[in-house]
């Protein structure tokens, strides 16, 4: 039970680390961090298959992609813009007033207080494979189109455009 | 394995809500107050793990697995829109070498 008390404060510092720090390079290694906290937030729910994909999409694919580009740009911490103190201050006053109104609807909404029971196989692949094939078949389909169109459409955007010459 | 499942029968639903409500508020207030492209990019991507987590717990409260099936899609959709995304970035640093978000003011009247 202490267990999720003490990863949840890994990830929330961790988080605001993500936010805070100047330096991209640093942001970026935060942030791989907190996935992995989030990794653990998921075994411990008894998702192992989540878990897995989270470790591989998120913490493998997508961070080697942020570092990548971030290493492209030659960013570092002198280049950094930042904005003005009195920008963060408001942006911090505006995220304090959303997360009020969230805990004081929760509040209002009471009957959530009962316990989380992890169910024993539910997240395993086997299950999880016949749910995914039976009732969502059409949407896997979809989804995979989607991500040949997202490749397509990251390959065409990121190539250099030729110089047109103009006739006359 | 019992263990850990034994581990987690204490945890209210409650406090789930809470702390994914806690990691999505720290991903707006990042893309309230930086400026830089690609933070504001991970800034979103925190805000859709934090959903993903509550899916998550909200699918084992229940018992049903259609939560993680749920998460399994927004994973990939993640994936295709960090491409796009990072794609369209480097397009603009090619064209005004800055990642500053305020250096895209041309639709702004």
């Amino acid at each position: 039970m202490t267990i999720f008390y003490f990863v949840a404060f890994l990830s929330i510092f961790f988080a605001l680390m993500t936010i805070f720090t100047k330096n991209p390079v640093h942001s970026v290694l935060y942030l791989v961090i907190t996935f992995f906290t989030f990794s653990i937030h998921y075994i411990l729910l008894n998702a192992q298959f989540l878990a897995v994909v989270n470790f591989i999409v998120y913490m493998r694919a997508i961070m080697v992609l942020f570092l990548f580009v971030l290493m492209l740009l030659n960013l570092n911490k002198e280049s950094e813009p930042m904005k003005s103190h009195l920008v963060k201050f408001m942006g911090v006053i505006a995220g304090a007033c959303l997360i009020v109104t969230l805990l004081g609807a929760f509040k209002v909404f009471e009957s959530s207080n009962e316990m989380v029971t992890a169910h024993e196989n539910i997240g395993l692949v086997k299950n999880l494979g016949k749910v995914l094939f039976k009732e969502f078949l059409l949407p896997l389909e979809i989804s995979s189109i989607l991500l040949l169109t997202a490749m397509v459409g990251a390959v065409l955007l990121a190539k250099k455009e030729k110089v047109v010459k103009k006739h006359g | 394995m019992d263990n850990i499942i034994q581990n987690m029968q204490g945890i209210p639903l409650n406090h789930y809500l809470i702390f994914c409500s806690i990691i999505f508020v720290i991903g707006v207030i990042g893309v309230l107050i930086r400026r830089n492209m690609i933070i504001i990019m991970m800034s979103i991507e925190l805000m859709l793990n934090s959903v993903n987590l509550l899916l998550a717990a909200f699918s084992a409260y229940r018992g049903d697995p259609s939560g993680q099936v749920f998460v399994f899609f927004i994973m990939a959709l993640a994936a295709a829109e960090v491409a796009v995304g990072l794609a369209i970035i480097i397009m603009v640093y090619r064209n005004t070498k800055s990642v500053d978000i305020d250096s895209l003011t041309k639709l702004r009247w």
